[in-house]
């Protein structure tokens, strides 16, 4: 509410859309599925302590899907755990976004050819909103996709299907 | 204790089961044992005065293609003096008696050579997958493995 707070003597009227109103809801308070994967956990780990401190932007990790708005697969997804991500994310209220974080969620990574257990891609179970390249990114690089996600967000429409 | 004094004691105590060893010139001195006497061995290991083998500090599974092998590496806390002991068995009977009775340790690290390798821990009371779903079928560590086009729906290779 910062471009707002202290500007109205009394109580007042603001006129917005729909669209613009929810986009900024859901935009400013993106809740996060708690779990990590691998080494990229880290890095999701060190975004959310207080140097980078992703809870500027609203983002709040969560323990249970049914309060969560974003999931971000952080690490490489072996496929006993594809199975569970599937399932989490099922559980997960509409809508709902991921983020796929580092080179394993996004594509395999070093896994690709000799991971017999490595699922080569997240997005082969779950659809993926943003990819966040790296291994493991920056905590900086991470945020630029949590921008990226809050980008998109902004430009969705209740007038337009979403195609999932 | 130097390896040459375990590998005496062990071979006038088992004679036969004794099989070959190589005690100088590399890190970590082994001594190969007839599989189906392992248990004997490990439980004599653990229990002689002078040896006193009260560690296992790793138990692991090789494919030497056609044949398979466990690898035992025990140390002792109150000697400070280490030995590696190896069994190899053919691939189509990959039988090896468990030493969990022996060394708890050893129940998780027979349940992993047997996730992997296929090695068929007899007298291990709850031998199934440690690290695969219980539903994967194979063992991924074997020279001879090939990974499969899907699993549960979910294509494997890239």
């Amino acid at each position: 509410m910062g471009l707002l707070d202290q500007k109205f003597e009394s109580a007042n009227i603001v006129v917005t859309t729909m669209d613009k109103l929810l986009n900024w809801a859901r935009l400013s308070s993106l809740w996060q599925m708690q779990f990590g994967l691998a080494c990229c956990a880290i890095e999701m780990m060190a975004a959310s302590a207080s140097n980078f401190d992703m809870m500027r932007f609203g983002v709040i990790p969560r323990a249970t899907p049914r309060q969560c708005d974003v999931m971000i697969v952080s690490g490489t997804v072996t496929l006993k755990m594809a199975s569970r991500i599937k399932r989490l994310y099922d559980q997960m209220s509409e809508p709902r976004y991921v983020i796929s974080m580092g080179s394993c969620a996004n594509c395999g990574g070093p896994y690709w050819e000799h991971g017999y257990h490595v699922l080569k891609g997240v997005d082969r179970v779950i659809p993926v909103d943003v990819y966040v390249p790296g291994c493991p990114p920056r905590p900086e690089a991470l945020i630029e996709g949590l921008i990226k996600l809050q980008e998109k967000i902004r430009n969705e429409s209740m007038a337009k299907k979403k195609a999932v | 204790m130097t390896a040459q004094e375990i590998h005496d004691i062990l071979k006038s105590q088992f004679g036969d089961a004794v099989l070959e060893s190589k005690l100088d010139g590399v890190p970590d001195p082994f001594i190969k044992i007839l599989p189906e006497r392992i248990k004997e061995v490990s439980a004599f290991s653990k229990n002689d005065e002078r040896l006193q083998f009260d560690y296992l500090m790793c138990l692991s599974g090789v494919d030497y293609k056609g044949k398979l092998g466990v690898v035992y590496h025990l140390f002792s806390m109150t000697h400070k003096h280490k030995i590696v002991l190896k069994v190899e068995v053919p691939t189509d009977a990959p039988n090896v008696p468990s030493v969990e009775a022996i060394w708890k340790s050893a129940n998780w690290h027979e349940r992993e050579a047997f996730d992997l390798y296929g090695i068929n821990f007899i007298g291990h009371p709850d031998l199934r997958r440690i690290l695969l779903p219980y539903d994967w079928e194979g063992h991924p560590l074997r020279k001879d493995y090939e990974v499969p086009e899907f699993y549960n729906g979910m294509r494997v290779p890239y």
